[in-house]
């Protein structure tokens, strides 16, 4: 019984996770698919062919889109690392209103940020740059990254980094051989989630970039307005792909450590 | 074979004295339990000693030389923690040799003082098993040869004991007792339970508030306790108001002798305390130092029976025979020994 239960579960969260894209992936292989038929009257791969095309500017978008994922995923780390870390372990003075302003981003919409970002970018000469995208997309990253290492912090202790230190390990030794293995599957999982919010910015990348820094939900965006379905499905699921990936490979991480979604707690 | 000397040693955090002018030595070998309620100091201590912690004031000496400025990694002060205990992404084996590891000794030798190190304390062979696979009693044995195989100055304890069911408690103190004594390394350890102190150290450092009560072999903390507070701590609540002249004291019940020789207080005015298991509840008629009491309560212990006694106002706890009667409110005849009699400060 338990057993079908849990298969049930495990079905229901399988349909409901894929059974939107599975459309999709009939639409990108469809000439002509019109209501009220099942399955498209007309095969074709004509939309995927579009999307290995220079014009359709689909392998621009993808490697901007990575490179822009890559660097934010690094620059959270840089910052949100040490400012996780205190957060945990440290008390101090102000401590609850920084925690508080992390949150910010992910409460108020980012439009309404960037808008006031964009008026302070241009006098800095950053709109319409890859650096300036880079750290507009920081801005709903790094609350991620500090709730999540937060709560890996806090549950790692300080007590294996001291007991390694009376052994006589030094600051560099203590970091490698204790701080960073204990923390790894933490930061993994912080990372993929930094680099997914990255990839799926659009109101930022437009604002900032200004038209030109081409990332992948841009190439993405007009063919779903401009109603061409085919080419549009062929896109997103090249757009969704990463995320998939990620979430195959966080769900194993999560199942062996549960501390690490503990930061959502805060939420 | 270290000494350790902490002088003046305080520390504060913000506007608490969590240590206050802390005064100990310890001898080069000596196994030493601070003791005291949770948050009396006795960690704050301990992490001052291993350079976790930096005092406010005051110094610490290793074999007379000051270690204060010495970084925690050169000071050769392990600490073994209660919780948290081995690290959890490497094998057993890569435990142990951690600290080796950290001094660059070389694999071979390493292996052979880590498999050495894992019979010492009764694990031969685990090299190859991972934390998760070991028992709480495996793991806090593992980090105890972890801590050993660096041959530290100085071995700390933070409450080794607290996480074990009560047989492991007992094995556990065996053996830590067994190789304190085999590779004489001087040992601090951290503990709320008196009696984990009396049977594992040779001297015990009792602290309240950050402030060392007492600091004396096991024996002297049940029959020498320096105030109400640490008889108190003792299991021991007996007091008798009095004031002493010369070898005798003069009580509401009398006067009582005392062994003059014994005492720390001066004449004047003390409480006189006898241990629960000291006062005899069944003297000869003609013995000395009898006094009347009544009795409030018996519980039958199995081994003992405790009795709740009224001695002129104060409630006494005292320990009868297995097979003691009395009826509650009869008076009764009850004898301080001499020897047993020990008088404290007025507080």
């Amino acid at each position: 019984m338990n057993k079908i239960l849990r298969w049930l579960v495990l079905a229901i969260i399988v349909i409901t996770a894929l059974a939107p894209i599975l459309p999709q992936f009939v639409w990108s292989f469809s000439h002509r698919w019109l209501f009220p038929s099942l399955l498209p009257s007309q095969w074709s791969t004509e939309p995927w062919e579009y999307v290995f095309t220079a014009t359709s500017r689909v392998g621009e978008g993808f490697f901007n889109s990575l490179a822009i994922a890559v660097v934010v995923s690094l620059l959270s780390i840089l910052v949100g690392l040490p400012a996780s870390r205190a957060l945990a372990l440290h008390n101090f003075r102000g401590k609850s209103a920084i925690e508080w302003l992390l949150m910010v981003p992910i409460i108020v919409p980012g439009i309404v940020a960037t808008m006031g970002i964009h008026q302070v970018f241009i006098r800095l000469g950053l709109t319409d740059t890859f650096i300036g995208v880079c750290l507009v997309h920081l801005i709903p990253c790094i609350p991620y990254m500090v709730l999540v290492m937060s709560s890996v912090f806090a549950n790692y202790g300080t007590e294996l980094e001291d007991t390694a230190r009376t052994l006589g390990a030094g600051t560099f030794s203590v970091w490698r051989f204790v701080t960073l293995p204990g923390i790894l599957p933490g930061l993994l999982v912080a990372t993929m989630f930094t680099f997914l919010i990255s990839w799926g910015q659009y109101i930022t990348t437009v604002l900032i970039g200004g038209g030109t820094i081409i990332t992948l939900p841009m190439v993405l965006f007009p063919f779903i307005s401009g109603t061409n379905y085919p080419n549009a499905a062929a896109i997103s699921l090249v757009f969704v792909a990463p995320a998939i990936l990620v979430l195959i490979f966080t769900s194993r991480q999560l199942g062996r450590e549960s501390s690490v979604m503990g930061g959502f707690g805060r939420l | 074979m270290t000494s350790v000397v902490l002088r003046d040693l305080t520390r504060r955090f913000e506007n608490v004295t969590a240590v206050d002018r802390l005064n100990l030595e310890i001898n080069s070998g000596e196994l030493v339990a601070f003791l005291g309620p949770s948050g009396c100091g006795k960690t704050t201590t301990l992490r001052m000693i291993t350079g976790l912690l930096l005092p406010s004031s005051g110094d610490v000496l290793f074999d007379d030389r000051s270690i204060v400025t010495v970084p925690t990694e050169k000071r050769g002060a392990v600490m073994v923690f209660q919780k948290h205990l081995l690290f959890p992404t490497i094998s057993v084996g890569q435990n142990v040799g951690f600290g080796l590891r950290m001094q660059k000794v070389e694999k071979k030798e390493m292996d052979r003082r880590v498999s050495e190190m894992l019979e010492l304390v009764k694990l031969p062979g685990f090299e190859n098993r991972r934390a998760h696979q070991l028992s709480g009693g495996q793991q806090q044995r593992v980090a105890l040869a972890r801590a050993l195989v660096v041959h530290p100055k100085v071995l700390l304890l933070d409450e080794p004991l607290a996480n074990l069911d009560a047989n492991l408690r007992l094995e556990m103190r065996e053996l830590i007792r067994h190789i304190q004594r085999e590779l004489g390394i001087t040992t601090v350890f951290v503990t709320h339970d008196q009696e984990e102190a009396v049977m594992l150290a040779d001297r015990i450092a009792l602290m309240f508030d950050g402030v060392l009560q007492q600091y004396d072999v096991p024996q002297a903390f049940y029959q020498q306790p320096s105030s109400v507070r640490v008889a108190h701590f003792f299991r021991n609540d007996n007091l008798l108001g009095g004031t002493r002249r010369g070898d005798q004291v003069e009580t509401a019940l009398g006067v009582l002798q005392i062994d003059a020789a014994r005492q720390r207080i001066l004449d004047g005015a003390v409480l006189v305390t006898v241990r629960p298991e000291d006062v005899n509840l069944t003297p000869n008629p003609e013995a000395g130092n009898c006094v009347e009491a009544k009795v409030l309560l018996q519980v039958y212990m199995g081994t003992h029976t405790q009795v709740q006694l009224d001695v002129a106002g104060h409630t006494w706890l005292v320990h009868g025979t297995a097979d003691f009667q009395a009826r509650v409110g009869d008076p009764i005849r009850i004898q301080l020994p001499q020897p047993r009699i020990w008088l404290l400060p007025v507080s």
